[in-house]
């Protein structure tokens, strides 16, 4: 099977997250990144074990610049056999998607691999964008995928239960937890990465048909405000003029 | 509470939650690191944060060795990872030989200790000194964790002066007599493998492979330890055994055997301090901002302050220093008094912040609820194994004057 994990760099989890002075962007100075959680544990993971299962080949493809090679690399140290970068700034769900549709359309990938969401914007986009730009089926929030021959089965979580959905391939799926269990890299993958192919290209013009504008921070938590056992009127005070939830 | 197949009591919910290390790095050194040495040193990071934060804790209390992560240590490849990998290695550089250990030992000493013996001490001096069968015999075996190796130089009375063993081998046709005795053997009571230092008639000391079931050879434990209790430690004891020439190693004689072994392990403890160091001042600084008293978080207080600002100060230091060395073992240059430079002063600096965070963690910080009086304890012992700290002065001393203060 001809394999496509889709995978994106975002921030680490335990980052401060800060905005520009006018709102209009994150502030990256500073900021160590990862390889997207979702992409990297459960998408890349589950290729893998398909294409351990049944052969065939597993490509890693990510938008965005030179700096992202590293978690590119981190990806064919866990197994990927080749990667793609496509070279371009990824400022929007739909740029990322038109680009990687771009590329994997003259490629034949028999399934096409998505995280659920990417841990930063949440956006949950680029997956179905991409599977319409091909005119493939999209099948999100997988936690489980059997394949025979040409006939996939995925599961995935819906509210109180399982939906189970039938698919043949090509289509693309994103990954939610319970797909895979993560791999960590071992030193001999992480040298064997350093001969495996990562080609660069250059991104297709688009434009964007909407950008973001501002961004906001939550509110500060505010500090706990400790209240006398023996002084419910106060405490039912608060909640109802301060916290205004009675 | 719960039982796993080493018979430990591990209280999983308590610890898993716990580990919220995070990496400091002031002065920006991973823009010197290589992409190989970040993705090394990430693994090796997620793997202790998986496999050692959740259980080190119940282990080192109840001073048993977490048998597993032998097999672990080997999958992360956390074994010879600089040796080539014809030869069981990872074929890797130095500074990333430097970066495992110092992620291993960020989780323990004791873990780290694991695989510095098994990589540096075992299966180096085969790599550098052995025959081709020796090396084709052994090093697969013991990089893939099938077989577990230990080092024996060290007797009960000849530490510091290793030169003095008494430990001896005598000719008898096919094969050599050994008898005598080696003291602190990390791995030795679950080794397969001794990789044993001893003087032939002539009086030059030669090593060898000393297998397990070999008559006469046995590795009792050494118990009581208060200092790296995850780790095991034992004799080695050999009485007439008989050792067959093939495994001796046919390409060295001296002391300088040894010593290039613990070069290789000394420059690796210079690295594994600093993970210690970093994971106490890592505590300490988040204690520090966490725990109020007088209406403040105690990180606003000057004395605080002043710990932690030395002590990010220290490890910086640290880095530094571990990074132009590994630079210069990457080219084949670093000496072996640079190697001592380096393990007296990290060792001596993660022991002196362990110190200092277990008094920013108050009473807190002598339970193991925290990490930091178990990395103290752990680094009594690094401040003394492969080397004390006043014998790797004593080095330095020499190689600045030409003068020999040891006798």
């Amino acid at each position: 099977m001809k394999l496509l994990v889709c995978i994106s760099k975002t921030p680490e989890t335990t980052t401060k997250i800060a905005l520009n002075e006018d709102g209009t962007a994150f502030k990256t100075e500073g900021v160590q990144y990862i390889m997207n959680p979702y992409d990297e544990w459960y998408a890349l993971v589950r290729a893998l074990e398909l294409k351990e299962a049944v052969g065939g080949s597993v490509t890693a493809v990510n938008v965005g610049s030179a700096g992202n090679d590293t978690i590119i690399r981190k990806a064919l140290a866990i197994g990927a056999d080749d990667a793609v970068r496509i070279n371009a700034e990824p400022h929007s769900s739909l740029y990322i998607a038109k680009q990687i549709a771009e590329f994997a359309k003259s490629e034949n990938f028999d399934i096409i691999f998505f995280g659920k969401e990417a841990i930063d914007y949440n956006g949950s986009e680029v997956g179905a964008m991409v599977a319409e730009f091909l005119d493939m089926p999209f099948i999100s929030y997988a936690n489980k995928l059997e394949v025979e021959g040409n006939t996939a089965k995925v599961a995935r979580e819906i509210e109180g239960g399982v939906e189970v959905a039938e698919v043949q391939t090509p289509f693309a799926l994103s990954a939610a937890k319970g797909l895979a269990e993560q791999r960590i890299p071992n030193m001999r993958g992480i040298m064997m990465a350093k001969r495996k192919p990562l080609k660069v290209v250059e991104a297709v013009d688009f434009e964007d048909q909407a950008k973001a504008v501002a961004y906001e921070l939550p509110p500060p938590k505010s500090a706990v405000k400790l209240i006398d056992p023996d002084n419910m009127e106060e405490l039912v005070r608060l909640l109802h003029e301060e916290a205004k939830v009675i | 509470m719960m039982a796993d197949n080493n018979g430990v009591d591990i209280k999983i919910e308590k610890r898993a939650k716990e580990d919220r290390f995070q990496a400091h790095d002031y002065y920006n050194i991973d823009e010197l690191l290589s992409e190989d040495h970040l993705l090394a040193r990430d693994a090796v990071r997620t793997w202790v944060k998986q496999e050692v934060s959740p259980i080190i804790e119940s282990y080192a209390e109840q001073a048993k060795c977490p048998m597993h992560l032998y097999k672990g240590l080997a999958e992360i490849g956390a074994y010879g990872p600089s040796l080539p990998v014809e030869y069981g290695g990872g074929g890797m550089d130095e500074m990333a030989y430097g970066v495992i250990m110092q992620e291993l030992e960020r989780g323990d000493s004791g873990i780290r200790s694991m695989a510095s013996v098994q990589g540096s001490l075992v299966m180096y001096p085969i790599f550098k000194f052995g025959s081709e069968e020796q090396k084709k015999k052994y090093l697969p075996k013991l990089g893939s964790g099938e077989f577990i190796g230990c080092f024996g130089l060290t007797e009960p009375d000849h530490g510091s002066n290793p030169g003095g063993m008494v430990t001896n081998i005598k000719d008898d046709g096919d094969a050599y007599i050994l008898n005598g005795a080696k003291m602190w053997i990390t791995n030795s009571p679950v080794a397969d493998i001794a990789v044993v230092w001893a003087k032939d008639e002539e009086g030059k000391i030669r090593g060898m492979i000393v297998e397990k079931d070999m008559p006469g050879f046995s590795a009792p434990e050494i118990h009581g330890k208060w200092s790296l209790r995850a780790s095991i430690t034992g004799e080695l004891v050999f009485e007439d055994v008989r050792v067959p020439k093939a495994n001796v190693f046919p390409n060295v004689k001296g002391l300088k055997g040894p010593l290039s072994c613990l070069s290789k392990a000394r420059y690796g403890i210079a690295w594994g301090a600093i993970g210690a160091a970093m994971d106490c001042y890592d505590s300490a600084l988040r204690y520090s901002l966490e725990r109020e008293q007088f209406g403040k978080p105690i990180g606003q207080f000057q004395l605080t302050q002043k710990k932690l600002a030395e002590m990010i100060t220290e490890i910086t230091k640290a880095q530094l220093l571990v990074w132009r060395l590994g630079s210069l073992a990457n080219q084949g240059k670093a000496t072996p008094a640079q190697i001592s430079m380096a393990k007296r002063n990290n060792v001596n600096m993660a022991l002196e912040i362990a110190r200092e965070a277990r008094q920013i963690h108050g009473g807190m910080g002598i339970t193991n609820e925290y990490p930091v009086m178990r990395h103290m304890m752990n680094l009594e012992t690094v401040l003394t194994y492969e080397g004390t700290h006043d014998i790797h002065l004593l080095i330095t001393g020499m190689d600045v004057t030409g003068l020999n203060a040891f006798k």
